[in-house]
């Protein structure tokens, strides 16, 4: 699983990306948030932003969301282009 | 038609293929352009980083083409979006629009402009002598988008 991070979240994790080999006991988006967050800071508050915007192979989703090994997730901020 | 990248467009070169794409069925060719402002959420702007998500941006972005052609009659959709360090006045985005009549182009354009702003993965950072602070998602692009809702298809 491919685990990607964008814009400010990418800044303050200092990361774009980590790839998982496997699922870790991991079954649905909501747990691999909280996995995340269990590393402490700065993932801990960084991820904690109920504005935070959740895509799995490049689709929003809801952190209720089942993954699979084959996934694309990706976190990132609301989005400010154009 | 969708494309991310680094290099400035000419309009004029993006507004002969539109119309060259419907020959004697265009009536009306409908372009937007965004340009970066020396102020933004704060002033004395020097420019802008932006950044995107391969991908993805590309994927919202035709899902957008495509719901506005499943709308509206136009022969021919293009979306031009830049990526990476911008100066004061300098282009960012176009849209640009080819339909039989003027109310579909007029429509398309801003619909497509309007969900871009909400929808595809892009982030802008403001880049100023004072520091370098990403932009924050405006109320007011989010009620942009609502006024579409049940005007096009897919709601």
């Amino acid at each position: 699983m491919n685990i990607l991070f964008f814009a400010s979240l990418r800044e303050q994790l200092q990361t774009d990306k980590e790839n998982w080999e496997s699922l870790d006991g991991i079954s649905t988006v909501k747990e691999l948030l909280n996995q995340l967050q269990a590393r402490g800071e700065p993932w801990q508050s960084a991820l904690n932003n109920p504005k935070l915007i959740i895509s799995v192979n490049q689709e929003v989703v809801n952190a209720d969301h089942r993954l699979s090994l084959q996934d694309e997730v990706a976190f990132f901020p609301p989005v400010t282009g154009g | 038609m969708v494309v991310i990248q680094t290099n400035d467009f000419s309009v004029a070169k993006e507004y002969q293929l539109l119309r060259d794409a419907a020959p004697g069925k265009t009536g009306a060719i409908c372009t937007f352009v965004g340009l970066v402002r020396e102020f933004g959420d704060r002033p004395d702007i020097q420019g802008m980083f932006l950044e995107h998500y391969p991908g993805m941006t590309e994927k919202s972005l035709n899902k957008l083409i495509l719901e506005a052609k499943n709308t509206w009659d136009i022969h021919s959709a293009k979306v031009i979006h830049r990526v990476g360090s911008l100066k004061v006045d300098e282009q960012i985005v176009f849209v640009g629009i080819s339909s039989s009549h003027r109310a579909d182009a007029f429509a398309a354009c801003e619909f497509i402009m309007d969900y871009l702003k909400t929808d595809a993965p892009f982030w802008k950072k403001e880049l100023s002598q004072e520091g370098d602070i990403w932009v924050e998602a405006k109320d007011s692009d989010q009620r942009r988008k609502q006024k579409w809702a049940g005007m096009h298809k897919d709601d």
